[in-house]
């Protein structure tokens, strides 16, 4: 690792704009770190000339002092967002080809705010996974490893490959998308902080769809002051997103730092599951001492509905995605398989476009929209839906500020170690953070240690909407306790 | 509820999928698995329950109704498998 590498977000916009290093010479000392970690996986695609090209232009902006919040700034970004002139496959064989004629909109505002493109990272395909396996580019594999193992540890998912890149310091900063956990997973398993703004502050613009009342575009970085830059300038309103709100972007880096004392900080009960491992109660435990300490009052509080949450998920998202991924049928773009008339063509296209993950959740979303099944369990889901948001807004209207809970209901998992005869095995690693989408609410995952095997393990603060900025305090002041953690080189 | 082989053949084609006949039992289980998972929805009590429409609660937005991009059509076409003057093509749809 090289001195320019190892820079915070924060530390590497001030020295840019002292002038101690430039934007071409930091875009270099990434795209090595990169091309040294090619074993890792976690880039689909790798674009060095655009990269230079980009923080020339910055470096001259910065002589101009023109510069940008985020100039210079190298970042990667997920698969999912369209990126103009660069492929965005969203690691699916069935848009292995596709090059986008436009940017996403959160691309675009960090391209305005002066970021420098690296690359597109790997995720699970459509962003359907916890554990960046079902991506057509290969798994993603962590930079963490078990104590004295070599055993292959996932980074999760499904924004496996940004989470990785993020804790192997091969960027700054990466973007993410969250339908039910897909950036507070990964980044509780990779010992990075990331965020899942509330439903409506991000534009989903550009973002390839999944699950479109689910998703939400958050950022990865190694602080939580480096989130809260990375946040102001991918939030904002987009008319071109009929669901995101006008409303001001607050300065979220001033909420780091800011103090939690009074603040009223909930601990769902709910959350205390049976056979959850001792180091996870432990951590929990640990992250309500810290915040405690710091002047936050603790309150043991309810969200009944919660074990219903993750049902619910699996059949609101997967109607969602087959709907959305109707779209895909080799007519207007991506992969074409010729058949005998439209139908065989359509049939072909997608048996042979499509993963297995992906194939069995549209199967399984058409099935409960399919005439007869609609209110037994699609109309259903979203009546429970509808219980899990009041469960949460009871407890906000009763004063409480914010939540507290684990991340993940345990450590990261080898590559191969999960999910194989069982699809639901791999569904439980989201338990935590699914809620948290289904209420449309803002949640913002943070390091807190490590396990027995050196694995990080992550808290998962939860706020209430539109209020970013008290997650970023109280996520800061566990930091502070807690301190970085960064895996041993060995790629 | 549960799946048999006819109806995991009848959603496939729904989705436009084309599944083998040897993929039809793997397919059923998986299926299955799911949904004997989300079984548990029918024990929660949602009588009078407004089922969630909308995230956040806003007016949705109105725009005027006119022509605000578009004439682009070699960036439309950009990434077809197949395109003539400007058109997509497909195979023959009416005999």
């Amino acid at each position: 690792m090289n001195e320019l590498t190892s820079l915070s977000l924060a530390q590497a916009r001030d020295g840019l704009a002292k002038k101690d290093f430039s934007a071409v010479e930091l875009a270099d000392a990434h795209l090595l770190a990169i091309e040294q970690a090619r074993a890792l996986n976690a880039f689909v695609l790798e674009t060095p000339e655009r990269a230079l090209a980009m923080a020339k232009a910055s470096d001259a902006r910065i002589h101009a002092g023109k510069a940008g919040p985020l100039e210079g700034i190298p970042l990667a970004i997920k698969d999912m967002f369209c990126t103009e002139g660069v492929r965005t496959s969203a690691c699916s064989k069935i848009l292995e080809n596709f090059v986008p004629t436009y940017d996403s909109t959160v691309t675009s505002q960090l391209w305005r705010a002066g970021a420098v493109l690296l690359g597109k990272t790997n995720n699970d395909e459509f962003a359907m996974g916890s554990s960046n396996e079902t991506s057509h580019f290969g798994p993603v594999t962590s930079p963490w490893r078990r104590k004295g193992s070599n055993v292959a540890i996932t980074p999760g998912g499904s924004s496996g490959g940004s989470a990785a890149a993020v804790a192997a310091h091969l960027c700054l900063g990466a973007t993410g998308t969250d339908t039910g956990g897909s950036i507070r997973q990964p980044a509780a398993f990779t010992g990075t902080v990331g965020i899942k703004p509330t439903y409506g502050r991000v534009s989903r613009w550009g973002v390839v769809a999944f699950a479109s009342s689910l998703d939400q575009a958050g950022p990865f970085a190694r602080t939580v002051r480096d989130s809260a830059i990375l946040l102001r300038s991918m939030a904002g309103h987009d008319a071109k997103d009929t669901t995101c709100i006008d409303s001001p972007v607050p300065d979220y880096e001033k909420a780091v730092g800011r103090s939690v004392k009074g603040l009223r900080i909930g601990i769902p009960k709910e959350y205390r599951l049976d056979g959850m491992p001792a180091e996870i109660e432990k951590i929990w435990e640990q992250g309500r001492a810290w915040l405690k300490a710091a002047g936050a009052e603790l309150v043991e509080v309810s969200l009944p509905h919660t074990k219903y949450a993750l049902p619910a998920y699996y059949i609101v998202a997967p109607a969602e995605a087959s709907s959305n991924l109707a779209r895909y049928d080799g007519v207007r773009y991506g992969l074409r398989v010729p058949g005998r008339d439209i139908t065989d063509m359509y049939e072909r296209t997608r048996a042979e476009g499509f993963g297995a993950e992906v194939r069995r959740r549209i199967m399984i979303g058409t099935y409960v929209l399919s005439a007869g099944y609609y209110d037994a369990y699609y109309l259903r889901a979203q009546q429970v839906r509808t219980l899990i948001k009041r469960d949460f807004e009871a407890c906000f209207k009763a004063g409480v500020h914010a939540m507290l809970t684990p991340a993940t209901p345990s450590a990261a998992f080898g590559v191969g170690e999960k999910g194989q005869a069982d699809p639901v095995e791999m569904y439980l690693n989201d338990v935590f953070t699914v809620t948290v989408n289904m209420a449309g609410l803002p949640g913002i995952a943070v390091p807190a240690g490590l396990d027995g095997q050196g694995l990080p393990l992550g808290l998962q603060l939860i706020g209430r909407p539109f209020d970013e900025e008290t997650l970023f305090s109280a996520a800061h002041v566990i930091e502070q306790a807690a301190g970085h953690f960064k895996a041993a080189k060995w790629w | 509820m549960s799946v048999d082989a006819a109806t995991v053949r009848r959603i496939a084609h729904l989705a436009r999928i084309a599944v083998a006949e040897n993929e039809v039992e793997h397919l059923q289980g998986e299926l299955n698995a799911m949904l004997a998972f989300v079984e548990q929805l029918q024990e929660v009590d949602v009588a009078g329950v407004e089922p969630m429409t909308s995230v956040t609660p806003m007016a949705m937005k109105k725009r005027h109704d006119k022509v605000t991009d578009g004439d682009d059509a070699e960036a439309v076409l950009k990434n077809a498998p197949a395109s003539e003057d400007h058109y997509f093509l497909v195979p023959k749809v009416i005999e």
